[in-house]
């Protein structure tokens, strides 16, 4: 393949990720690096590398438009970064010393899990839970604009969420994505925070994790700037589109579809792993 | 009788929507910040692509980036040479300092708000990702 060629579909898979990762809201990244290393034989570092400055991209690129509907919690946002961005230099550092089988096999599971969690209906919002004393100490509690006027939630369980998002940023460091399989875990399930809350905020600190693990990938040369290029353009351009037509768009069957195509990535990835076939 | 004790001050509320304005400005410079680091990874991409479209491409093979592409004076040098590439690494890095920027201006929202707590806490997120920015080889 020439480098025309390359950029050429590189572009047109990154394009559909980053559509399809922002319809689903459950981002680009994660189907990017399986598709590169499975379709292109690109070498699992180069994929994660361009990976990792798409999320940046994509995640930066939506903030304004999230922002606008009030819905994020700049507090809890940036109290989680102390620990994602502790975990993501962890996981950066750590990368450079896995072999590519295990980091395969890592990916996979994570894969895997992603698909069964876009497959579980999402636990109620649970109202007027009682305020925690550390949540209150540290002010994270708030309220946002629903359709009965603005509607004020209490933060639960912020160690465990502390904790949760620390390998969230282990995760996105180690694997070059946004990690929004552990950040639900973390602030829907153990944090209490309302859904709405939780996607944008989580969005808001995706972009800063990915910066924190960012620069230790391009110094250790795994951003490859022809790779790079058509990557982060792409899934950029697929992702502002997939946020402009979000309202209008049935998603439920695009969830089930995508979930399908993160299984077979992630079953496709754990063979490779175990068969050091990367 | 009234009790001895005063009532405890009440702690300072969160005030949503002076968060919410210091956000919307940073969305914006969040979206800035990406338009300009994408326009400047285009502009090398046409470099790029014009001079090197029928090259072969291969990464099956990893063999890491020259230093020109992974030091911030190494791509500053190769951008002066005219190299596409060394323009798309500047782009990515113009990208990497975006979310970085947000965190250093939302030091200054905090200070507004006189919340000293949170001004620590966004000095640590700044101080880690200065730390993997400069200390992790790439300034060098």
């Amino acid at each position: 393949m020439t480098v025309l060629e390359f950029t050429a579909v590189v572009a047109i898979v990154s394009f559909v990720a980053g559509l399809l990762g922002s319809l689903t809201g459950l981002g680009g990244g994660v189907v990017l690096v399986p598709l590169l290393t499975i379709l292109f034989h690109v070498d699992i570092r180069y994929a994660i590398g361009a990976s990792l400055v798409s999320v940046i991209a994509t995640s930066s690129g939506a903030a304004a438009s999230y922002v606008k509907e009030g819905f994020s919690n700049i507090r809890i946002g940036m109290f989680l970064e102390i620990a994602t961005t502790f975990g993501a230099l962890l996981g950066a550092f750590l990368a450079t010393r896995i072999p590519t089988s295990i980091l395969a096999i890592i990916f996979g599971a994570v894969l895997l899990y992603s698909a069964y969690l876009s497959r579980k209906p999402r636990p109620l919002d649970q109202r007027s839970l009682p305020p925690d004393p550390l949540a209150t100490r540290l002010r994270m509690n708030g309220s946002f604009p629903d359709l009965e006027g603005p509607r004020s939630y209490n933060v639960q369980h912020v160690p465990t969420g502390f904790s949760l998002m620390f390998g969230a940023g282990a995760l996105s460091g180690l694997l070059g994505i946004g990690s929004g399989a552990v950040k639900v875990l973390a602030m829907d399930q153990a944090m209490r925070i309302p859904f709405k809350v939780s996607t944008t905020t989580s969005n808001f600190m995706i972009g800063v994790t990915a910066a924190a693990s960012a620069g230790v990938y391009l110094s250790r040369g795994y951003v490859d700037p022809g790779l790079a290029m058509p990557v982060m353009l792409w899934v950029l351009a697929g992702s502002l589109l997939g946020t402009r037509i979000l309202v209008k768009a049935e998603t439920k069957s695009l969830r089930l579809v995508f979930s399908v195509v993160i299984l077979v990535l992630g079953l496709q990835m754990l063979y490779k792993g175990f068969w050091g076939k990367i | 009788m009234p009790t001895a004790q005063a009532p405890a001050p009440q702690p300072h509320q969160p005030q949503p929507w002076d968060d919410h304005r210091i956000e919307v400005i940073l969305g914006n410079l969040l979206r800035s910040g990406v338009l300009l680091s994408a326009a400047v990874v285009l502009w090398g991409a046409c470099v790029y692509l014009s001079r090197h479209a029928h090259e072969p491409a291969d990464y099956r093979i990893f063999r890491g980036e020259p230093s020109e592409f992974r030091t911030i004076p190494g791509v500053i040098h190769s951008v002066i040479n005219g190299r596409g590439r060394g323009l798309i690494q500047l782009g990515l890095l113009l990208l990497i300092a975006t979310p970085i920027a947000r965190v250093a201006f939302s030091i200054v929202g905090f200070a507004i708000e006189r919340d000293r707590m949170y001004v620590a806490f966004t000095l640590i997120v700044l101080a880690i990702l200065l730390y993997s920015l400069l200390g992790s080889g790439l300034g060098v």
